[in-house]
């Protein structure tokens, strides 16, 4: 069974270029385009892994963050920030939030697919 | 006539007592040696003989008052008048050699006193002579430390430690001028002024704070300590403030660190509210340059790699391509916007000085003229043209231009001039082209490295440019039916400096007084105004100047000067002069004694935003006008109106002057200031006034000492007994 992705972000050229480069790896994958449509989805969908920009209008991405690890049903579910704040110190926050990768953009979508692979534990 | 002399008296009469006696005891051994025959005849002999012997002894007493009286004037008041004087050359400045008088003895030491005088005199002259010379050294210290503080960019304000400011330079009187409520000349003088508090403009706690961590640092062995800190004014600006100890460091006899202990505190005071916003808006430029572009990268990247991808539907792979150029186009919209600031914002410069345009050509003329043989002059272009340039360098530029243009294009005279076009400043370095002879001038002058005489620099023309922000090309203009060409330079401008208010009015001093270390000594005050005496108070001498006399029905307040006495010492340049639009008709017949017209207060502020900030500049001091009683209530009838009350002690120099001179016939303010020996430059000039007005109470407290008013209290009291206190307004 395909594993369920949600992407999160507020660009939607971003969204239709992720949505068909993930669905053509083979997962389900759902968008959102703002913070809370987005923890609306994951608390409804319970996806595999979450993609999602951390600076999004409504929740931001590293409040979501905060409240998937704090939540037991949702604390597993492994998250990919994508992020413009390239600096050591939004690094450092997005990974004490609860970031399994944080990814600053402009990034590689080769790179983006492996990392997201590599953390669902298929490897290629 | 000469007084009765009691000792000569009492000389004479011991020894005509003594010689009686004498008489006496031959008498009775007479008496007890002869025999009683003989002794009869002896008594017969003398028998009615006895008045006579009375006047032979009474005359022998006359030759003896003589001898004693010579023997007294040698020995007894020869010595006397010589102690007298000898006392009286101790005790005073006298130079009168003593007389010599009287025996040999005293006339000796007459002589070796006169030497021992002359002596003095020599060993005071050399004194006084060497007091001189380090009074002039230590002036002439002043002086300097005035100069160098006056030329100071930076603000620099010392205060002792109870924040009493000591010492300012003009800058932080300018700085602390943009803080004041009162935006006129008169404005800012309230809350920077020798005496006053820093934490009228800095808040307690911050100065406190950093005055702490000073102090910790100088206990701990600190050579150098410091702290800074950086606040808000009210008025939103942003100043950083480093603050320094004023150390007093006594040694002992082997010249040893004995004792370390802080008198006070330098504050150097900075306004970086431009630079922070400078660095905003490098931050805002740098963030949209490269967060903002992140987004739209990554977007047309994906798009881009997604594009890749073999088997891609038609239909998705146009809309990529349209994520690609949206995304592009978008990055180009960004660019083009920023360009105009990032421009300005991101390029390291200099550290570049504001100056004066005119100040820049007159410094340029001098430079061609010394390394060119050139003919230079300066054409009148825009005046008062601020620039933000290194001028050292730019000129440096400017003599490579001009050496091109003699050496290529055989250009015997140039003109220099400064203007300014569109936000921008100008200079130009204009020539007559000679036709037919030598070169044309070139552009590409610029990209050549400096030539000043045989040295070359590193730098050309336009690195020169760039660090200014500016840019340069060549220009053409017709004048006089002639082609004129130049090299026009453009360069940032700077905002007006604001130049120091004139002082027309002002004494003899030619550097304002901006110190007085006395003040290292003030503690903060623990008794009472009325209980201080008056030599130790601080003053604000002040005069109105009025639409007419009678303030209780209408007539307004157009004018109000004020100068601040402090340490007995009138601070001429901490003034406060204001026009005051009295929002009402000035009667024409009281101009001519004022000489303030409708047009002068026109476009004034009124008396509601100017008593204010004249109550700051009064805090803490004692109110004093010649008259006050008129004064006081021109600024009483504004109180409810203003909400300020000027509830301070007040002094009248009318009343005091009465009481000092009770015998004079007038006290009015020109018969006091002649006696004084006062030139009152100004009169009925609101500032004019008060300055002889101050002048005048500096010359009254002495004289009130003499009468035994020392205290503000007993000044008050006595003043209000003169005939004068019962004249109401």
């Amino acid at each position: 069974m395909a594993s369920k992705i949600l992407i999160a972000d507020n660009q939607p050229n971003l969204l239709m270029s992720l949505e068909y480069l993930m669905q053509r790896q083979g997962f389900d994958v759902s968008l959102a385009r703002d913070g809370n449509k987005a923890m609306a989805m994951i608390r409804q969908q319970r996806p595999d892994m979450i993609i999602m920009e951390a600076g999004m209008p409504g929740q931001s991405g590293f409040e979501i963050c905060q409240q998937v690890r704090a939540d037991s049903a949702l604390r597993a579910i492994p998250i990919v920030m994508l992020s413009t704040k390239a600096r050591e110190t939004d690094i450092a926050k997005g990974m004490a939030l609860g970031a399994d990768a944080y990814i600053v953009k402009p990034f590689s979508t080769d790179d983006l697919v492996n990392r997201v692979r590599g953390l669902l534990g298929e490897g290629r | 006539m000469k007084p009765f002399d009691w000792r000569l008296a009492l000389a004479v009469t011991i020894v005509g007592l003594v010689c009686l006696a004498w008489l006496g005891v031959a008498g009775v051994l007479l008496w007890a040696v002869l025999d009683p025959a003989d002794w009869q005849t002896v008594l017969e002999a003398l028998g009615g003989k006895g008045g006579l012997l009375v006047l032979l002894w009474a005359g022998s007493l006359i030759p003896t008052a003589a001898a004693l009286r010579h023997l007294i004037e040698h020995y007894l008041r020869a010595p006397a008048k010589l102690a007298e004087e000898a006392r009286l050359l101790l005790e005073t400045d006298v130079q009168r050699l003593p007389t010599p008088r009287g025996s040999a003895e005293n006339r000796r030491l007459a002589e070796v006193i006169g030497q021992l005088v002359a002596q003095r005199e020599a060993l005071k002259e050399d004194m006084d002579q060497r007091v001189q010379a380090a009074s002039r050294q230590t002036e002439l210290e002043k002086n300097r430390l005035a100069a160098l503080m006056s030329e100071l960019t930076k603000s620099v304000v010392v205060c002792n430690l109870d924040g009493r400011i000591l010492l300012y330079n003009n800058r932080a009187r300018l700085q602390f001028r943009r803080l004041s409520r009162l935006p006129t000349p008169a404005g800012g003088a309230e809350l920077m002024g020798l005496g006053r508090s820093i934490y009228t403009v800095l808040d307690r706690k911050l100065v406190n704070h950093a005055l702490e961590n000073v102090q910790r640092r100088l206990l701990r062995g600190a050579s150098a300590p410091s702290a800074q800190f950086v606040t808000a004014t009210p008025t939103g600006k942003l100043l950083r403030v480093q603050m320094t100890p004023v150390r007093d460091v006594a040694t002992d006899d082997t010249g040893a660190r004995a004792t370390d202990t802080m008198t006070g505190f330098v504050l150097l005071i900075e306004n970086i509210t431009a630079d922070m916003q400078a660095d905003a808006e490098k931050d805002r430029i740098l963030t949209s340059l490269t967060e903002g572009s992140r987004s739209a990268l990554a977007n047309a990247r994906a798009a881009a790699e997604v594009l890749e991808l073999p088997d891609i539907p038609e239909g998705l792979r146009e809309r990529l391509l349209g994520v690609i150029r949206e995304e592009v186009q978008g990055l180009s919209r960004r660019i083009d916007e920023l360009q105009p600031t990032s421009s300005a914002a991101l390029r390291s410069r200099w550290p570049l000085e504001d100056m004066l345009g005119e100040d820049l050509v007159e410094a340029g003329l001098r430079r061609l003229e010394s390394e060119l043989e050139l003919q230079v002059d300066a054409e009148p272009g825009d005046q008062g043209v601020w620039l933000k340039v290194e001028s050292f360098t730019l000129l440096q530029a400017v003599i490579h231009l001009a050496g091109r243009l003699h050496d290529r294009c055989r250009v015997r005279s140039l003109t220099l001039r400064v203007g300014q076009r569109e936000g921008q400043g100008v200079l130009d370095l204009i020539w007559m082209p000679c036709d037919g002879v030598g070169d044309k001038a070139e552009l590409g002058w610029d990209q050549e490295p400096i030539q000043v005489g045989s040295e070359t620099l590193s730098l050309t023309v336009r690195d020169v440019l760039e660090r200014h922000g500016g840019e340069c090309w060549i220009e053409q203009e017709t004048e006089d039916d002639r082609h004129r060409c130049f090299f026009r330079l453009l360069l940032p401008l700077a905002a007006p400096q604001e130049e120091l208010p004139a002082t027309t009015f002002m004494r003899h001093e030619s550097r304002p007084e901006y110190y007085d270390f006395d003040l290292f000594r003030t503690t903060a005050r623990t008794r009472s105004l009325d209980d201080s005496p008056l030599t130790e108070l601080a003053y604000t001498v002040f005069d109105t100047e009025t639409t007419g006399l009678n303030p209780a029905e209408g007539d307004e307040i157009i004018q109000i000067g004020a100068v601040r006495i402090v340490n007995g010492k009138v601070l001429a340049h901490e003034f406060f002069d204001q026009l005051v639009d009295p929002q009402r008709i000035i009667p024409p017949a009281s101009i001519p004694i004022h000489g303030i017209t409708p047009e002068m207060v026109r476009g004034q502020p009124t008396i509601d935003a100017v008593l204010p900030t004249f109550h700051g500049f009064c805090q803490d001091t004692v109110l004093v006008a010649h008259n006050a009683a008129f004064d006081m209530r021109c600024l009483q009838l504004k109180e409810k109106r203003t909400g300020v009350r000027f509830d301070h002690p007040v002094l009248d120099t009318l009343l005091l002057s009465a009481l000092v001179h009770e015998n004079q016939d007038s006290h009015r303010l020109e018969a006091i200031a002649e006696r004084f020996g006062l030139t009152i430059i100004g009169r009925h000039t609101a500032i004019g006034d008060a300055m002889v007005t101050a002048e005048i109470l500096v010359k009254l407290i002495p004289l009130l000492a003499e009468k035994g008013i020392h205290t503000l209290e007993q000044a008050r009291q006595a003043a209000q007994k003169t005939y004068y206190a019962r004249v109401n307004y």
